[in-house]
């Protein structure tokens, strides 16, 4: 499974590809923005998107809409992780086309919980 | 000031704790800062705006920075970096993130977070503003969060 982890934190960036490791996943790209995760996204086919929401240059919501409206990036699956934890913003998200939500702080067993969901 | 404005910051903060940093800190009462303000050595700032304004601080001495930094991340860190620095604007986010749900029904907005590092530095909160420091202890030493908040349009 091929990931692209989006989030303008380098320790978060960290603690996920540590994460995802652990459970497996070492095939790993990283984008520090939303306009740089459309941007990747575009150029290369991803199983996974996990996307931070808050971020400078493109939110995290902007650039799930940007890969929604893409008829060539509309089906790439989506998963949020954010401290935005509100319900208003949860649902704001997944009518924006998010796949999964994970709410920031969380646990390794909780984005495990996500990803084993996506694989069914 | 309302506790009910206050204690979402205190839950939050012990629950990032608990979830991301691997230790159960301990909080002590929290009183009203007073000037002269305290210091510190690294601080993570979040701004807040929309239904409440002001600002939400955690604040560490370098020796607790570099614990809680190392557990939060996996990795053992010895120096105050621009790891250091990520991580403390990013414990500051995810717990003003996980305060403003609790007080979802104000709609604030948080700021991308700003981190202030140097020995003995002071954070100033706009006056008008009153601050609450919440004294917390835990593995890694002694840290607080400051959280100066007030509503946009008090009724």
């Amino acid at each position: 499974m091929k990931i692209l982890l989006v989030d303008d934190s380098s320790t978060m960036r960290r603690i996920q590809k540590n994460t995802l490791s652990s459970l497996g996943f070492t095939d790993v790209d990283e984008a520090e923005d939303g306009q740089d995760a459309v941007s990747k996204v575009a150029k290369t086919r991803y199983d996974l998107v996990l996307m931070d929401w808050n971020m400078p240059n493109m939110t995290g919501i902007d650039a799930l809409k940007a890969i929604r409206a893409n008829p060539e990036t509309a089906k790439v699956p989506v998963i949020m992780v954010t401290s935005e934890s509100e319900k208003t913003r949860i649902l704001e998200a997944i009518q924006s086309g998010a796949t999964n939500y994970i709410v920031k702080p969380f646990t390794p067993d909780v984005l495990k919980e996500k990803l084993d969901a996506m694989k069914g | 000031m309302r506790a009910e404005l206050i204690n979402p910051f205190l839950k939050a903060t012990m629950s990032t704790f608990q979830t991301m940093v691997n230790t159960n800190p301990t909080p002590s009462a929290p009183f009203v800062k007073a000037e002269p303000s305290l210091s510190h050595d690294v601080s993570g700032i979040i701004g807040l705006s929309g239904g409440a304004k002001g600002a939400v601080i955690i604040s560490f001495p370098t020796s607790t920075a570099l614990a809680t930094v190392s557990s939060f991340i996996g990795l053992n860190v010895t120096a105050v970096d621009a790891d250091v620095t990520d991580a403390v604007g990013e414990l500051a986010n995810i717990i003003a993130g996980a305060a403003k749900a609790d007080l979802s029904g104000l709609n604030i907005t948080i700021s991308l977070p700003s981190v202030v590092i140097g020995q003995n530095h002071k954070v100033t909160t706009p006056k008008d503003i009153p601050s609450i420091v919440i004294p917390f202890k835990c593995a890694h030493g002694e840290f607080v969060v400051e959280v100066c908040i007030a509503l946009t349009d008090p009724k």
